[in-house]
C-alpha cells in the first residue's frame, strides 16, 4: 500500500493516477448495471406474464419497512457525499464522522432486511420445498406478527389471486425467487460496501485523506451511490407497483 | 434415398426448390467474392514480392471512393439475400387455412404422432402428396426439434409452448426425419421416417389400420362428458358456460370488450387457465384442469371441439362475437 | 540479448506467482490457455475418431455428449475468449502506447487467479461426472433433466466471467489514461483499437451471462422456476439471456485476431495499412452492432416473425464492417514489398479462412435458408472456420510475429512455414466437408448418423489428423527456440510499432525513458530508424536460412 500522495510505478503524474482510478470505478459500475439488469429483465417479463401472482407477492412485502429502508439508504448516500466533501476541503476529522454515520445507516438497512427475511422465513415464503403462498391464510396463528388489518388484506388478495391463477403457488414462488435473488444480490453488494467503508474508516482515523489525496473516499463513494441507486429501482419494482392480485 | 449428386437431399416438399434456389443464389454471390478476393490476394502476393532486402512498399493510405463502393455494393447484395430469405420464411411461418393437422409430441427420446382420425404412430409420420400438412407440436420434457431434410423444414418443439410448422409434400417416398435440438443421451437416435403417399393410398392406410388408435374426436367427446364439461358447456348456450358449437376458429367476445380468435392455443389456455380470458356474459366459475389432463387428452378435446364447428350455433350466439366485428 | 530484461529481473516461483508485471502475467496466461487448449483439443480428437463409423465405436452416447460439451466449454470460455487479449494484449498494449504497465497491474494478476479458480471448478465438473448439456446449457435440459455435474461447471464459468470483465476494464482505462505524450487515438496501432472494441464487449456482455448462469444454477440447486415450464418459467427466456452475451462473445473471440492481422500485413508489405480509420471504425461498429443480433440463434424457436426479420436484417448489417476489413487488408498488399515470413503466411491464411467463415454466415443469417441448415453441421463448419481458421490462426500468427519480442529469440523459419501451410491444409480438409454434411441434413451433436454420411465424416477425421500436426509442430519448435533459437535483436522484421523500439525481451518497465510520439503508424517511408532506405542491405531476419 503506497503512502499518501505517492505515485504508483506505472503512472506518470498524480493527476493521471487519480483519473485512472475514477474511470476504473465508473466502468466497473457499468458492468454492475448489466449484471443486475439481467435479473431486472427477468422480473419485468415475469411480472407481465403472471400479474396475479406477482401482485400477491408484492402484497406480502411491508411498504413501511421498505420505505424506511429507502430513506435510510438515501441518507447514507448523503453522509457518504459529505465524507467525500470533507476530505476535499481538508476537514479530516469530519471524514471519520461521516464514514461512521454511513456505516451505521448501512447497518440499519441490513438489519431491517434481516427482519424482513426472517418474516418471510416464518411465513413459508422462502422458495423451496416448504414454499406455500397460502400458509398464513391456512394457519393465521403462525403469522401473528401481521396486524389483523394486514392479514385480512392478504387473505382477500390470496382469494382473488387463486381465482385468477390456478398455478398460483408456482408463480408466486417465481416472484419470491426473484425477490430474494435481487434483494439478496443487493444486500451482498452492501456488505461488500460496508467492508470497504470499514477499511476507509481505519485509514481515515490516521488523518490520511485530505485535499491532496482523497481518491479512495471518492471511488468508494461512487460505489456506494450506485448500490443506493439499485435499491431506488428495486423498491418501487418489488414493493410499490401493483400490490393487488386483481386487475 | 440420396440424390445422384450428393450435395443436397432430395427435394420432396413445396419449400425444397425455393430453399435450394436461395442456396444457389447466395452460393453464387459468395463464390464470386471468395474467388475474386482469393485470386487478388494470391496475385498481389506474387506480383509484389520483395525484390531487394531494404525495399519498402508504396504508401497508399486509403481511397474514399473504394471504401464507399465496397460498403454499398455488399450492402445491396446483402439486402437481396435478406429479402428473399425473409419472403420464404414468412411463407413458412404462416400456415395456409386448409391444412391437414397432425399432432406431434416429442419426448426423451421418441416421437408420438397422431393422425386426424386418431391413428397413432411412433417415430413414423405418414402424409399425403399435394396436401398442405400442418404439424402441431408439443414437448413433454426438454426442447426437441422436428427436422425433415428432404422437405427442408424444421421447427423447435418447446415444452410449455405449441409450435406449428407446415409443408406440402410433393414427391412420394420415404425420408429421414431427425431430432435437431440436443435433448440428452439419445438425441441422435430420436428420429424416424416420413412416408409420403398418394392421396388414395394415404386414405386407405388411414382407414385400413384404424384399429390401432381411437379417433381423437371420439376420445374427446368421451372426455367432454367424463370430465363434466358438458354440465356447463351446453350446446344451446343456456348453461353456465358458452356453447362450444361453432366456436372453433371464430371470434369470441370477451368480458373486457376485446375479441379473440378461438384457435388451438385459446382452447388449451381456456382448459388450463380458465380465468385468463372470460367470455362476455358469463361468470368466471370454470375450474382449471391443470395437472388433470395429459397433452394427448387436451389434443383430443380440442379435436372434438373443432368437430362441433358443423353443429348448429345457439340462437343467442353466446360468446361468439357478432359478425359486424364490433369491439 | 540485453543484459537486463523482464525475464531475468527477479528469480523464483514467488516472483512469478506474485508478479504485477503485465509481461509476466501474459506468460502465466500463455501457460494456462495452452493447457485448456490441450484439453479441448483432446476432446475434439476423440469426437472425430468416434465419428469414423456411423454407429460410433469409441465411446458410449453418454460419454460422447460429454465430449462435445466439454470441448465447447473448454475452448470457448477457457481458450478462445482469453487467448489473444490475455496473452498478446496483456503483453503488448502498455508497450504499444508507451506506458510502463496497465492501469491496474494488481487487478491484472487477480484476473489470472480468477481464471484459475473458475477453471478449477470446471475441471472438477469434468472429472466428477462430466458435463453433457452442450456448451449452450439450454433449459430445462441443463437445469432439470441432466444428470451431469452442471452446478460446478456453471459456477466455474460464472467465476471466469469476472476474469474477462477485469481484463476488459483494465484495457479500456489503460487506453484512455495511460497513453504516452503524442500518442493520439489515431496514432494508436490497430491492435489497440481492436482490443478496445473487444473490451467494450467484454464489460457489457459478460455480466449478463454471469447472471444468467447464476439463475440457471440456482434453478437447478433449489428447484426454482425461472426457465422450467413445469414451474411457470420460460426456456426461451434462457435462450435470449444466454445469447445476449454469447453472440457478442464471438466478437470477443475474433476482433483481437483481426487486430493481429492488421499489424502483420503492413509489417510484411512494408507500407501503411489501407484505410486505417475504416478498420478502426469497423472494429467499434462490430462491437456495437454485435449486441443487437443475438436472436439469429433462435429463428426456429417459435419467436415472433417480425422479430426474426429484424434480427436477420441486422445480422446482414453486422457483416459489412468485417467485409470492409477484408477489402482493406487485401488493398494493403497492392504495391507492397511483400516477404513470405511465417506471420504473413498466417495472416493470409486467416484472410482465406475468415472469408469462407464470414461468407457462410450470410447463409445462416438468411431466414429461409436457416430453416434448413439451423442446428446442422453447416453451423459447425461456419463457426469453426471463424474460430479456428480465424481466431486461432490469428493467435498463432501473432505468437510468431511477437515471439522475438517476448523471448528475444527467433524460431526456425523453414519449419514454421511448413507448419503454417500444414495447418491451413489440414483445417480445410477437416471442416469443408462439414458444410456439405450440414446441407445434406446431418444434425449436430449426433453420436451416430445414417450410413450415407460416412464418407464425408471420414474425410473430416482424416483432415483433423493433419490439423493436429499443424498445431503440434509450433508447440515443439517454439519451445525449442527459447533455448536454442538465434538472438532476435530489437526489431528483426522490421516493424513500426513502439514495441519494436524496446529491447527484445523488454525491460520490466518497458522503456528507459517515456517515449514522445511524433510519427504516424505504419509509416515505413519516414521512419529512417528502421534502416530501410531503398537498396540498403539488411541483415537477414530469419533463424536458419
Amino acid at each position: 500500500m503506497h503512502r499518501t500522495g505517492e505515485l504508483y510505478g506505472q503512472f506518470q503524474t498524480l493527476e493521471q493516477q487519480k483519473e485512472t482510478a475514477a474511470l476504473g470505478m465508473w466502468i466497473f459500475l457499468v458492468t454492475e448495471v448489466l449484471f443486475f439488469g439481467g435479473m431486472f429483465l427477468t422480473y419485468t417479463i415475469n411480472r407481465h406474464a403472471y400479474p396475479a401472482a406477482f401482485g400477491m407477492g408484492s402484497n406480502t412485502l411491508d411498504i413501511y419497512l421498505g420505505g424506511f429502508n429507502t430513506v435510510v439508504l438515501i441518507l447514507s448516500s448523503l453522509t457518504m457525499a459529505m465524507g467525500v466533501w470533507s476530505a476535499q476541503v481538508g476537514k479530516k476529522s469530519l471524514v471519520t464522522i461521516f464514514l461512521i454515520l454511513t456505516l451505521i445507516l448501512g447497518g440499519t438497512f441490513l438489519g431491517v432486511k434481516v427482519v424482513e427475511y426472517k418474516q418471510k422465513f416464518d411465513h413459508h415464503l422462502i422458495p423451496g420445498y416448504h414454499f406455500d403462498i397460502s400458509y398464513c391464510a391456512k394457519s393465521p396463528t403462525n403469522c401473528a406478527d401481521l396486524s389483523p388489518a394486514a392479514r385480512e388484506t392478504e387473505d382477500k388478495q390470496l382469494e382473488e389471486a387463486e381465482r385468477l391463477d390456478p398455478d398460483l403457488n408456482n408463480h408466486a414462488q417465481l416472484y419470491f425467487s426473484l425477490y430474494f435473488g435481487m434483494t439478496g444480490l443487493h444486500a451482498l453488494h452492501m456488505i461488500v460496501g460496508a467492508g470497504l467503508l470499514l477499511w476507509l474508516l481505519k485509514e481515515s482515523v490516521g488523518g490520511r485523506f485530505g485535499p491532496a489525496y482523497n481518491t479512495p473516499v471518492e471511488i468508494v463513494g461512487l460505489y456506494w451511490h450506485f448500490v443506493d441507486i439499485v435499491w431506488i429501482y428495486l423498491f418501487p419494482l418489488l414493493y410499490l407497483i401493483d400490490r393487488k392480485a386483481g386487475r | 434415398m440420396q440424390s445422384q449428386l450428393p450435395l443436397y437431399p432430395e427435394q420432396a416438399s413445396n419449400f425444397a426448390p425455393h430453399i435450394d434456389a436461395l442456396m444457389l443464389f447466395i452460393s453464387a454471390i459468395c463464390l464470386f467474392f471468395a474467388v475474386a478476393i482469393t485470386a487478388t490476394v494470391i496475385f498481389f502476393f506474387f506480383k509484389y514480392r520483395r525484390k531487394t532486402p531494404g525495399e519498402i512498399g508504396v504508401p497508399i493510405h486509403g481511397n474514399a471512393i473504394l471504401e464507399t463502393a465496397w460498403i454499398v455494393v455488399p450492402l445491396f447484395l446483402a439486402m437481396g439475400m435478406f429479402a428473399w430469405g425473409a419472403v420464404v420464411y414468412v411463407d413458412f411461418r404462416n400456415s395456409p387455412k386448409d391444412t391437414l393437422d397432425i399432432y406431434v409430441i416429442g419426448k426423451q427420446w421418441m416421437w408420438k404422432v397422431q393422425q386426424p382420425n386418431g391413428l397413432r404412430e411412433i417415430n413414423e409420420l405418414h402424409v399425403p402428396i399435394g396436401r398442405n400438412v400442418r404439424l402441431v407440436m408439443a414437448s413433454e420434457d426438454v426442447i426437441h426439434d422436428f427436422f425433415v431434410p428432404a422437405f427442408r423444414v424444421k421447427m423447435d418443439v418447446v415444452p410449455g409452448h405449441y409450435n406449428t410448422m407446415w409443408f406440402r409434400p410433393t414427391v412420394a417416398g420415404r425420408y429421414h426425419f431427425f431430432c435437431a435440438q440436443y435433448c440428452g443421451t439419445n438425441h441422435s437416435v430420436m428420429g424416424g421416417w416420413v412416408t409420403v403417399m398418394e392421396p388414395s393410398d394415404y386414405a386407405a392406410w388411414l382407414s385400413g389400420s384404424s384399429g390401432s388408435g381411437e379417433n381423437p374426436v371420439v376420445a374427446g367427446e368421451k372426455l367432454f362428458v367424463e370430465k363434466a364439461c358438458s354440465t356447463c358447456h351446453m350446446p344451446d348456450g343456456k348453461g353456465r358456460a358458452p356453447s362450444m358449437n361453432g366456436v372453433y376458429n371464430n371470434k369470441v367476445l370477451l368480458a373486457d370488450g376485446s375479441t379473440v380468435v378461438a384457435d388451438d392455443a385459446y382452447i388449451r389456455e381456456s382448459i388450463l387457465q380458465p380465468n385468463a380470458k372470460i367470455v362476455a356474459g358469463f361468470q368466471p366459475v370454470m375450474p382449471t384442469f391443470q395437472g388433470q389432463l395429459t397433452e394427448e387428452q387436451i389434443l383430443a378435446l380440442t379435436a372434438y371441439i373443432k368437430s362441433l364447428q358443423a353443429q348448429p350455433v345457439p340462437a343467442t350466439g353466446a360468446g361468439i362475437a357478432p359478425a359486424s366485428g364490433k369491439k | 540479448m540485453p543484459r537486463d530484461h523482464y525475464l531475468n529481473a527477479t528469480y523464483g516461483i514467488r516472483s512469478w506467482l506474485l508478479t504485477t508485471d503485465h509481461k509476466r502475467i501474459a506468460l502465466l496466461y500463455l501457460a494456462s490457455v495452452t493447457f485448456f487448449f490441450f484439453i479441448g483439443g483432446t476432446f475434439a480428437s476423440l469426437i472425430r475418431i468416434h465419428l469414423l463409423t456411423p454407429n460410433g465405436f469409441l465411446v458410449t452416447p453418454e460419454m460422447y455428449n460429454r465430449l462435445f460439451t466439454m470441448h465447447g466449454v473448454a475452448m470457448v470460455f477457457f481458450f478462445l475468449i482469453p487467448s489473444i487479449p490475455a496473452v498478446l494484449g496483456n503483453f503488448l498494449i502498455p508497450i504499444m502506447i508507451g506506458a510502463k504497465d496497465l492501469a491496474f497491474p494488481k487487478i491484472n494478476l487477480l484476473s489470472w487467479y480468477i481464471y484459475l479458480i473458475g477453471g478449477s471448478f470446471v475441471l472438477y465438473s469434468f472429472m466428477t461426472g462430466g458435463l453433457d448439456t452442450g456448451w449452450t446449457f439450454y433449459t430445462p435440459l441443463s437445469s432439470v433433466y441432466s444428470n451431469s455435474a452442471v452446478t460446478p461447471a456453471v459456477i466455474g464459468i460464472f467465476i471466469n466471467g469476472f476474469s474477462s470483465i477485469l481484463t476488459g476494464l483494465n484495457f479500456i482505462v489503460t487506453v484512455h489514461t495511460m497513453r504516452a505524450p503524442g500518442m493520439t487515438w489515431f496514432r494508436l496501432p490497430l491492435f489497440v483499437w481492436a482490443h478496445y472494441a473487444t473490451s467494450l464487449v467484454m464489460i457489457l456482455g459478460t455480466p449478463v451471462i454471469a447472471i444468467t448462469l447464476l439463475l440457471a444454477g440456482l434453478e437447478r440447486m433449489f428447484h426454482l422456476g425461472f426457465f422450467n415450464p413445469a414451474l411457470g418459467g420460460d426456456p426461451i427466456l434462457f435462450q435470449h439471456l444466454f445469447w445476449f452475451y454469447s453472440h457478442p462473445a464471438v466478437y470477443i473471440m475474433i476482433l483481437p485476431a483481426m487486430g493481429v492481422i492488421s499489424e502483420i500485413i503492413p509489417t510484411f508489405a512494408r507500407k501503411p495499412i489501407f484505410g486505417y480509420s475504416f478498420i478502426a471504425g469497423s472494429s467499434i461498429a462490430i462491437a456495437v452492432i454485435g449486441f443487437v443480433v443475438w436472436a439469429h440463434h433462435m429463428f426456429l424457436t417459435g419467436e415472433a416473425t417480425y422479430a426474426a426479420i429484424a434480427f436477420s436484417f441486422l445480422s446482414y448489417v453486422v457483416a459489412i464492417p468485417s467485409a470492409i476489413k477484408v477489402f482493406n487488408w487485401t488493398s494493403t498488399l497492392y504495391k507492397g514489398s511483400i516477404s513470405y515470413d511465417t506471420p504473413m503466411l498466417y495472416a493470409l491464411g486467416f484472410i482465406g479462412l475468415f472469408l469462407v467463415g464470414g461468407l457462410t454466415g450470410l447463409f445462416l443469417a438468411c431466414l429461409g435458408l436457416d430453416i434448413h441448415i439451423h442446428d446442422t453441421y453447416f453451423v459447425i463448419a461456419h463457426f469453426h472456420y471463424i474460430m479456428v481458421g480465424g481466431a486461432v490462426m490469428g493467435y498463432v500468427g501473432g505468437l510468431h510475429f511477437w515471439w522475438p519480442k517476448i523471448t528475444g529469440k527467433l524460431y526456425p523459419e523453414f519449419l514454421a512455414r511448413v507448419a503454417a501451410v500444414t495447418l491451413f491444409i489440414g483445417f480445410n480438409l477437416t471442416f469443408f466437408p462439414q458444410f456439405i454434411l450440414g446441407y445434406l441434413g446431418m444434425p449436430r451433436r449426433y453420436h451416430t448418423y445414417p450410413p450415407e454420411f460416412q464418407v464425408l465424416n471420414v474425410m473430416s477425421t482424416a483432415g483433423s489428423s493433419i490439423l493436429a500436426l499443424g498445431y503440434f509442430l509450433p508447440m515443439c519448435y517454439l519451445v525449442w527456440s527459447m533455448r536454442y533459437g538465434k538472438i532476435a535483436g530489437p526489431n528483426p522484421w522490421p516493424a513500426t510499432g513502439l514495441e519494436w523500439k524496446t529491447d527484445s525481451p523488454p525491460l520490466t518497465e518497458n522503456f528507459h525513458v517515456t517515449p514522445q510520439v511524433d510519427w504516424e503508424p505504419y509509416d515505413f517511408k519516414n521512419r529512417k530508424d528502421l534502416g530501410l532506405e531503398a537498396g540498403a542491405p539488411l541483415a537477414p531476419a530469419h533463424g536458419d536460412d
